[in-house]
């Protein structure tokens, strides 16, 4: 989908080089004493010009996006969670607006995955997993993606992320992994 | 309504390779004393089943009886003729068991029990099925036994579903649900995945059961028909879809969705597919069970701040709170008794089985072991299966609703989890 997004902005930039490249065109046929060979000259300082602005532009713009991404890979895809709380820490936000700044230029959908630890039964930690998807969900939107790209789904405990009993693993699993 | 997948597959059982073993941790001070001596076999070649020694078995799971080892056995009589009972009373065996093993394309298993004190035949039977039904044969003569000796009716020719998880870290996990017997023998695969499979149920007539399955890669509910293998989605809601529970008819499934913003109790006429919303929270409900006569349900709700257990009338929607002791309970049900209700409470750290009494409100709690979960009542109320972790792997246990008795099923292999013990079975 990015790809699409740098290749748009491209696209732009060439419409408006087609456009500047005529208007030239009707200026040229409108001056009458220039010679062929300062039109000619004219002609390839304005398409030089005009592919260093578009170069330039996508070049600025593939840099924000991968700003963007390389913001996005050291936050990571998993936020994690206190026990029986779906609460968001300052931490979480902090990925979480790494993931929105980048959603925000893209179209793709975003599915939210809520886990909980093994302590507790499986259907409340079902609920409990839907909670935490929820909670991320509802911070998504409020801070500008659009809530009809998110999707929550609940693994409840079924699917911890690393086995064994024990804060350590525990703390590991209670989390919503941002796919 | 109109939203529902109909998925129809037959779906085949399969007998499975991991077997329960079962491990006797703690029994009873002064359990009775009985001589199960081998059953004679008249058929061709060897008995395919030492219908004795599934009975003993049986019978020592209850922690109420001792079965004499047959090394201590004077004499191996299978007619009533052949009874010698100084034999027994110099052992002091209280009761003798002795029958016989007709096999053929049917089976018949014919059986005589005597009070050895009394010099006198107390029962006697005789239950004839299929090849492939011998076992569940000696478990109908071990509940005839039972109930003869305790007067409470025995549930060992019962089944049980779970959940049988192979854990992969370089592939993706299987998820098994499993059919059994009452002590684990005859497993049968039911459904396999590679996404969760959990909280199977049963219905009131031992013939249909619900499960929510990952498959589609949402949770969804499905039934499926155990005499004729036919598989049917029955929800595809968006959000939660967990937690069947069949009403006391059978006409009825009570169901956790999330479609209207939060988790909430719901039952679907399963004639009609008509839903219809039970509680209207903003906390999480879940976990619905029924109360015996059908009118309303107990159900897990955090609305308190910390799971608690809560019962709803259905007509009228009156909510109460049912549980105050300790600060987290969860996933209760009934008893057959109609007033015994098991339910997961956390203590300290740790998560055990407890009961409450609900017309003295008195709570006990029943299991030592830790994370205990998934807990799920014999028909005649005698014992509890639930799930609990054995050194690090997921495993059944079961105890006593007194708390004196207890034993453990782990799997072979891989791990166990989500029993639910079949109502009374018909005729095999």
């Amino acid at each position: 989908m990015k790809q699409f997004t740098v290749a748009g902005k491209v696209l732009s930039v060439m419409f408006a080089l087609i456009w500047m490249v005529g208007c030239a065109g009707t200026d040229v046929t409108e001056t009458d004493g220039a010679t062929s060979a300062d039109q000619e000259r004219r002609q390839m300082e304005a398409d030089e010009a005009a592919k260093r602005q578009a170069a330039e532009a996508a070049a600025a713009a593939k840099k924000a996006q991968m700003a963007l991404e390389a913001a996005v890979d050291s936050a990571g895809n998993i936020v994690y969670f206190d026990f029986d709380k779906s609460t968001l820490t300052a931490a979480t936000r902090r990925v979480l607006d790494a993931h929105i700044a980048l959603a925000k230029t893209t179209k793709k959908n975003v599915r939210l995955e809520g886990h909980t630890d093994e302590r507790g039964t499986r259907e409340y930690n079902m609920a409990l997993g839907e909670r935490r998807a929820k909670a991320v969900a509802d911070y998504m939107s409020v801070n500008g993606v659009a809530s009809y790209r998110v999707e929550t789904v609940s693994y409840g405990e079924e699917r911890p992320a690393m086995s064994g009993s024990g804060e350590a693993a525990w703390s590991k699993n209670r989390r919503v992994e941002i796919k | 309504m109109k939203r529902y997948i109909y998925l129809l597959l037959l779906v085949l059982a399969w007998p499975a390779q991991a077997e329960l073993v079962i491990e006797i941790t703690e029994g009873r001070d002064n359990p009775t004393s009985i001589a199960v001596v081998p059953f004679a076999w008249s058929g061709w070649g060897a008995a395919p089943e030492d219908v004795a020694s599934v009975i003993a078995a049986d019978l020592m799971r209850s922690g109420q009886f001792a079965p004499v080892a047959r090394a201590d056995m004077l004499s191996l009589p299978t007619r009533e003729q052949d009874v010698f009972f100084r034999d027994w009373r110099v052992t002091n065996v209280e009761y003798l068991l002795i029958g016989r093993v007709v096999g053929g394309a049917s089976m018949t298993v014919e059986f005589e029990l005597f009070d050895v004190y009394k010099q006198e035949r107390v029962t006697q039977g005789s239950f004839s099925g299929a090849a492939g039904d011998l076992r569940m044969l000696a478990h109908r003569a071990s509940d005839q036994v039972y109930e003869k000796l305790t007067g409470i009716r025995g549930a060992f020719a019962t089944k049980i579903l779970y959940v049988s998880v192979a854990v992969r870290t370089q592939a993706p996990s299987t998820y098994q649900l499993m059919l059994a017997d009452s002590d684990g023998g005859r497993e049968q695969v039911l459904f396999e995945s590679n996404e969760p499979v959990l909280s199977p149920a049963w219905a009131p007539d031992g013939k249909t059961i619900a499960y929510v399955s990952f498959e589609t890669s949402r949770p969804a509910i499905y039934l499926q028909n155990l005499e004729t293998g036919v598989r049917e989605q029955l929800t595809n809601f968006r959000g939660l879809n967990g937690a069947p529970s069949f009403s006391p008819d059978g006409n009825s499934l009570a169901m956790t969705l999330s479609k209207d913003g939060n988790p909430d109790i719901y039952i679907m006429d399963l004639n009609s597919r008509q839903l219809r919303r039970v509680t209207r929270h903003y906390a999480i409900d879940t976990e619905a069970a029924w109360m015996a006569d059908g009118r309303s349900l107990l159900f897990t709700s955090d609305r308190g701040g910390r799971p608690q257990i809560y019962q709803v009338d259905i007509a009228s929607g009156k909510t109460e709170r049912l549980t105050y002791n300790g600060p987290w309970n969860a996933r209760a049900s009934l008893a057959a008794d109609g007033r015994t209700m098991v339910m997961v409470q956390q203590t300290e750290a740790q998560f055990h089985i407890a009961v409450q009494d609900l017309l003295q409100d008195r709570v006990q709690i029943l299991t030592s072991t830790t994370l205990d979960e998934s807990p799920t009542v014999a028909p005649n109320g005698s014992m509890l299966l639930y799930a609990t972790k054995y050194g690090d792997r997921g495993i059944l246990a079961a105890v006593s609703v007194d708390g004196g008795v207890k034993f453990r099923l782990p799997s072979r292999e891989g791990d166990v989890r989500e029993p639910a013990w079949s109502p009374y079975l018909g005729n095999p």
